[in-house]
């Protein structure tokens, strides 16, 4: 486990769990606001991403307005001794965002495995699911499929005040 | 509570610039004083070219965020998928009882009994089940918890 974030770090998080500034020089922005050094703040980022707490400064598109508005969460059954295997491998297909290995919710829900598919209708995320399926084979039991149908929610990590 | 736009945008909002900003800008923006000069030059484009078809891919809702991505678990604290089988007669009131906890990231409604997929977010590794326990005992509902064992991958690319 890393050292927790002391309270400068967790006032620059806070600053910037939102969105980074769109202008020229957003750190200086950013330091500007709280009252620290353009340097320190760089500084602290680049700390936190060495740490592990900063994954990526990045984009986040919205797939359902780029037009892939169908979303599916597919779910498998997949044997516990190949599980590691095939989830590299299906995290490894280019069409698969998300995928991760997660308990099973017996008995109710069999499935260890979650691969989320992006596409432009729900024809193309199946036919996507398909190549899973073909990949998984028999270690594979069974699978299902859920459809976002709403976002609900998508704010993203919020620190509360302390 | 924010409800991001599922408005699909035309065919012709983005141009192949602002696609092949979207795929470039999906990690490794730089830690430099005048990051958007340094993330545009191998675009070919200027940094304010690049600052304002971010900021007008904002507006038009082609991306929901652009900054640094936190780890929970690494501050010390946890990210967990959560589900919940919603009635659909007390779908709304148990909506706003969900959503109205700070921890709760992401939501979704999906085609399934269990029909509202969340995310919990917490700065301290209790807070997880805490918030869990809380929203069980406000809606009368089961909170089913599906942390994250192994991650493959994540990733996305938009077709350039």
């Amino acid at each position: 486990m890393t050292a927790p974030l002391d309270p400068i770090d967790r006032r620059i998080v806070k600053a910037t769990q939102a969105g980074l500034p769109l202008t020229p020089a957003p750190y200086a922005a950013v330091a500007e606001a709280l009252a620290l050094t353009e340097a320190e703040v760089i500084a602290r980022l680049a700390s936190m991403q060495d740490r592990g707490i900063v994954r990526r400064i990045a984009v986040a598109p919205n797939h359902y307005a780029l037009g892939m508005i169908a979303n599916g969460m597919s779910v498998w059954d997949v044997t516990d001794d190949r599980i590691s295997e095939l989830g590299a491998q299906v995290g490894a297909l280019p069409f698969v965002t998300h995928c991760y290995q997660r308990p099973r919710a017996l008995p109710g829900w069999p499935y260890n495995l979650f691969a989320m598919l992006h596409g432009e209708s729900r024809t193309e995320v199946e036919a996507k699911r398909d190549e899973v399926a073909a990949l998984l084979g028999t270690a594979c039991r069974s699978h299902d499929i859920l459809y976002s149908t709403r976002i609900l929610k998508k704010t993203g990590l919020r620190l509360r005040d302390e | 509570m924010t409800r991001p736009s599922r408005q699909i945008l035309p065919q012709d909002a983005l141009d192949d610039t602002d696609r092949a900003i979207l795929n470039a800008l999906q990690d490794g923006f730089p830690l430099t004083p005048c990051p958007y000069d340094d993330a545009a030059e191998p675009l070919g484009i200027a940094g304010s070219e690049l600052i304002s078809r971010l900021t007008r891919m904002r507006q038009i809702g082609a991306i929901t965020r652009f900054g640094p991505f936190f780890d929970a678990a690494a501050m010390g604290g946890a990210f967990c998928l959560c589900a919940m089988a919603v009635p659909e007669d007390r779908f709304d009131e148990v909506l706003a009882q969900v959503n109205a906890h700070p921890e709760v990231a992401h939501n979704y409604e999906r085609t399934h009994a269990l029909n509202m997929w969340f995310v919990l977010a917490t700065d301290r590794p209790e807070g997880i089940e805490r918030t869990a326990k809380t929203i069980e005992k406000e809606t009368g509902l089961k909170v089913m918890l599906f942390p994250k064992l192994e991650e493959y991958f994540i990733g996305f690319r938009v077709q350039a």
